[in-house]
């Protein structure tokens, strides 16, 4: 038992260090050249623009069912009209950011993850370098840089489209006035509720597409390894972002409120 | 002579100096000292030493895991070896980090097995990746040298299809047309014919021929398939006068400046020409002839 949780403990230490090495290798390739401009933009039309329709939908139903979930809870206490401060609140605090997360864990991690782990196996990532590329630059970089910038822009529009969602679910099935509901949302917004739902997706895209990253660069084993390493990236993309957003969460309400 | 001092400054008049020793007839391109590599408690290589000459082809023979392909990516610096020396060009490639590695593999190609193409490129991203992405080339120098290469090894007409739709032979000289792109002086092929069938193989050995004797580029070929092996030995290419390429039967000289090595765990139980290994009375040799 001693044995097997010394072997656990250290094949941790190991990831976590390989993970750190990955990442300083990535801040060095973002200030420092060679770097793949086109490779960069292809990201963040494969990361960003690619992830939209998974971002509408799930935004737009998160905010449906909360709306119908709120409304039954607040209606204990009269309070109904003021379905659309709960709604903005939650949506643009926590929901937001967390559900976009988690939808891009699944969609870009798993293919990051995948792809990756696909060139490892086959052998690319040594051609790569036979011929004179690093693939931190070529591979890891514009993959990180597009799901830095891309996770806080698709958030905001998740934000928005559940804000409208709950609006139409508001307006028709709880009978509140559109006037109501639209003066509601705003009302209990504090700038330091919208500064805490952009800063987050910041470190939530960082982590999701670093562990992707690291998890595809370290695949052994043929195509049961790539099935193992998209599954891990999905499942430690997954953990990381509740926990890391809950310690963000932690630091903002200290540094913020 | 000062190569390289041991700090890595890099010596403009050193480097030139070696640059013109090194493209001298019977230079040494690749030099291995002593070189051991072990993974964990499994010893892969142990005491490997050999020189590859400017010019000449190694052809590396083992069992399957006997450490031929590890000797193809320490050369790369692809893995680095526990111990001994070795030179690659007149620079120390044991001691370099990765971003220096960067400028000695500018001069090394390298025939992955499978090929390892990159399969969300078609074939003329594929072997026109260093011009495109690594070098200064104008594109219209980069395509025409594209166009060139598979010219050469016969692939003109897949130059826009992707990997897939290539068969396993094509793919395999697509990757030899890739490595060939930047006009390296030293070729490595890690196990190129491998799963191929009899004709398939024959063609691949001829690009290879044909590159070491009319590019005059060296050779380093990691096989098991002696049939291969002794092919590449023993035939030569040669332009008639009409400009047709034709591979031949190699005149004994030539034959002479292709060397046979035999690794056995981890060490080197042969190094000679076909004729020594063909005459060899060792029992092991003799089994892996048989």
């Amino acid at each position: 038992m001693l044995l097997y949780i010394q072997s656990w403990l250290k094949h941790a230490a190991l990831e976590v260090q390989e993970y750190v090495r990955l990442v300083a290798a990535t801040g060095r390739a973002l200030v420092t050249p060679p770097r793949y401009g086109h490779d960069i933009v292809e990201q963040f039309d494969v990361i960003g623009v690619g992830s939209l329709t998974v971002v509408l939908l799930t935004g737009f139903f998160t905010g449906a069912a909360l709306t119908s979930q709120t409304g039954i809870t607040l209606d204990q206490f009269g309070g109904r009209t003021v379905v659309g401060r709960l709604v903005s609140a939650s949506m643009i605090k926590e929901l937001g950011p967390v559900l976009t997360a988690l939808m891009l864990t699944g969609r870009i991690g798993s293919g990051i993850a995948a792809e990756l782990g696909s060139m490892v196996v086959t052998d690319q990532i040594n051609a790569l370098r036979a011929l004179g590329t690093d693939p931190i630059r070529k591979l890891v970089l514009p993959r990180v840089l597009a799901g830095f910038l891309m996770a806080p822009v698709l958030t905001i529009i998740a934000d928005f489209v559940g804000i409208v969602g709950g609006w139409l679910v508001a307006r028709f099935q709880l009978q509140v006035a559109s006037g109501q509901y639209w003066s509601s949302v705003t009302e209990a917004l504090y700038m330091q509720d919208v500064w805490m739902g952009i800063i987050k997706p910041f470190v939530l895209g960082f982590v999701i597409v670093t562990i992707a990253c690291h998890v595809g660069l370290r695949t052994k084993g043929g195509t049961q390894g790539v099935g193992e390493a998209t599954t891990i990236a999905v499942v430690a993309g997954s953990v990381a972002v509740i926990a890391v957003d809950f310690f963000a969460t932690q630091v903002l309400i200290k540094l913020m409120y | 002579m000062r190569i390289r001092n041991y700090d890595y400054e890099i010596d403009a008049q050193a480097s030139q100096t070696a640059a013109e020793i090194l493209s001298l007839p019977g230079a040494p391109v690749v030099v291995f000292d002593q070189v051991r590599l072990a993974f964990d408690e499994k010893v892969v290589l142990s005491n490997i030493s050999f020189t590859l000459i400017s010019g000449h082809t190694k052809i590396i023979l083992g069992a399957s895991g006997s450490g031929k392909s590890t000797i193809l990516k320490i050369i790369t610096g692809l893995l680095h070896a526990d111990g001994g020396v070795v030179w690659v060009n007149g620079e120390r490639v044991d001691q370099l980090s990765e971003r220096e590695m960067m400028a000695v593999r500018a001069d090394l190609g390298m025939i992955f097995q499978e090929g390892a193409l990159f399969d969300s490129l078609t074939v003329r991203e594929n072997v026109g990746y260093k011009l495109y992405e690594e070098s200064d080339m104008p594109l219209e120098h980069a395509d025409k040298r594209v166009e060139e290469v598979l010219g050469f090894i016969g692939l003109s007409e897949y130059i826009d299809r992707m990997p897939s739709e290539l068969s396993g032979g094509q793919r395999r000289r697509v990757a030899i047309a890739r490595a060939m792109s930047f006009k390296p002086r030293i070729l490595l092929y890690d196990e190129a014919t491998t799963g191929l069938d009899p004709i398939t193989a024959t063609t691949v050995d001829e690009e290879i021929i044909k590159l070491r004797d009319l590019e005059h580029v060296s050779s380093i070929v990691v096989t098991h398939q002696l049939r291969d092996a002794f092919y590449i030995a023993t035939h030569m290419a040669v332009r008639g006068p009409n400009g047709k390429v034709e591979v031949v039967r190699a005149t004994p000289e030539k034959e002479r400046q292709a060397e046979f090595i035999m690794l056995r765990d981890g060490e080197i139980c042969f190094e000679g020409d076909a004729d020594a290994l063909r005459q060899s009375n060792d029992p092991y040799l003799r089994t892996f002839l048989s």
